[in-house]
């Protein structure tokens, strides 16, 4: 196999099943830099997948056992040739204080039956700046360029991370379970806003019949205020099993149906250029706090004249520039 | 850290039908808190297992725990089948191994054998070692 840059080669043994090859396209996708972006040239007018489901929730809840078991179920084994048709991304916070991770989603996908019909992918969030918002979409975009229908993303719900996969997946699920707790906890994580669809999960547990209650009644006092005219979509709120794969077939329908109705309403497309918006709008802000943070660090003594308001500006102006 | 600043990729597993993880897991922290990005793909795993999972997850090194004196057999089997998929990532070895079988373990390839009481700081440096030892390891 050819080894590190030459993206063109890769592409290829990868569209021809390399699992190799492509566990390496998502290294370089991952690792930032001039290597992503030439990787990232080459992809140009390539297609993305099909369809890209995120799968969102508190830890616990049964995020990776559940994605195990729709990622087999969508995959219903292994093409003949090339790559998977299906493939998984599982991100994991990374220690804030040093840098590393345990990722240990895979363990829990048990589901998954034989491990060469579906591609799983552990990451790191790495902190901001190479986070969901950065690494996932271009890794996203390298499976589609391979020949991947569907990609499973399946984030942590914790913080600000939850609320990216909106700007990542076409169709966002999101779990909670019986025995965490109630779905106010849901709703005070955010999770409400963002999710197409809901799931309880551990409905072998007390209380699922509960939280799909008091999900179902949020939904109500919602649908008066934040939906529109328009909005047709009423997140559905389906109950499963993960561990015995109970309801999960139910839940795969359920999310189909929701790709259904952004295609057939034009959903699909403006989502897509909505996302792309705010990769590029990502991007750009990177790109000048990096220059900013240059010139601020060349500055001269700070506590001279100016005040912090008008050093700010000048800075600004001289970035506007690209001079000194 | 490998030399471009990233995360070293090491996935930790345990072969065969024996026994627990604890002390692999411990060991999973403490590479965490190196800076390490660490795959845990836990017990009861297959040499094929740990490939198709090593290829995928493009790891620099390959860490198996084993405590049920099958060293000699299934370390072996290890190296064979990474090399086998055409892969260049070394493996470590983890448990009880008498240290007069290390010899045998390293002349089959394995990278190095870490006996239990392995200084975490030991651990560490060990699978450092092994990430700069495999060239394929960065981008
Ligand atoms: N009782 C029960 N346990 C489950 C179910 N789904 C997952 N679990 C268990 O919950 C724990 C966390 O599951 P995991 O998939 O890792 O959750 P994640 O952190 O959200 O990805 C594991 O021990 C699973 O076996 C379920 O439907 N019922
Ligand atoms: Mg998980």
């Amino acid at each position: 196999m050819s080894e590190g840059g030459a993206p063109d080669a890769l592409l290829a043994e990868a569209t021809a099943g390399s699992r190799r090859a492509l566990g390496r396209l998502i290294t370089i996708a991952e690792s930032g830099g001039p290597s992503a972006d030439a990787l990232d040239r080459a992809m140009v007018g390539r297609p993305g997948p099909g369809w890209i489901v995120g799968i969102v929730g508190a830890p616990g809840v049964g995020k990776s056992t559940l994605t195990g078991r729709l990622a087999a179920g969508a995959a219903g084994g292994r093409p003949a040739e090339g790559a998977p048709r299906v493939a998984v991304i599982a991100v994991d916070p990374s220690s804030p204080l040093t840098g590393g991770a345990i990722l240990g989603d895979r363990i829990r996908m048990q589901g998954l039956g034989d491990p060469r019909d579906v591609f799983v992918r552990s990451m790191a969030h790495r902190g901001a700046a190479g986070g969901l918002a950065g690494a996932v979409p271009i890794a996203v975009r390298v499976l589609g360029a391979v020949g991947v229908e569907v990609v499973i993303v399946e984030t942590v719900g914790v913080g600000q991370i939850e609320l990216e996969i909106v700007h990542v997946a076409d169709t966002v699920i999101a779990a909670l379970s019986a025995g965490w707790g109630d779905a106010i906890q849901a709703s005070k994580a955010g999770l409400l806003e963002v999710a197409d669809l809901l799931v309880v999960n551990k409905a072998d547990r007390h209380g699922a019949a509960d939280a799909v209650r008091d999900l179902e009644q949020m939904l109500d006092a919602g649908t008066a205020t934040a939906l529109g005219p328009d909005e047709t979509w009423r997140p559905p709120v389906l109950t499963t099993v993960a561990t015995a794969g109970t309801g999960v077939a139910e839940l795969w329908t359920a999310a189909t149906a929701h790709r259904a109705w952004l295609i057939a309403t034009d959903r699909l497309a403006r989502r897509r250029d909505d996302r792309r918006r705010h990769e590029i709008g990502r991007r750009a802000i990177d790109i000048l706090a990096h220059e900013v943070d240059q010139r601020v660090a060349a500055l001269g003594p700070t506590a001279a004249a100016a005040t912090p308001e008008e050093a700010a500006r000048r800075v600004v102006r001289q970035v506007r520039a690209g001079g000194d | 850290m490998t030399p471009d600043g990233l995360p070293i990729r090491i996935l930790l597993a345990k072969l065969g039908f024996d026994g627990h993880d604890r002390g692999l897991k411990v060991i999973a922290r403490s590479l965490r808190d190196a800076g390490c990005e660490v795959v845990y793909l836990g017990l009861r795993q297959t040499t094929e297992s740990v490939v198709i999972a090593a290829e995928q997850e493009d790891v620099a090194v390959i860490g198996i725990s084993m405590h049920n004196a099958g060293h000699l057999t299934l370390g072996p089997m290890m190296v064979q089948a990474v090399a086998d998929a055409g892969l260049d990532i070394p493996v470590i070895i983890g448990g009880i191994v008498p240290a007069a079988d290390v010899p045998t373990l390293k002349a089959a390839g394995i990278f190095d054998v870490l006996g239990p009481g392995t200084p975490l700081e030991t651990v560490v440096a060990t699978v450092h070692a092994a990430a700069a030892a495999h060239p394929g390891s960065s981008v």
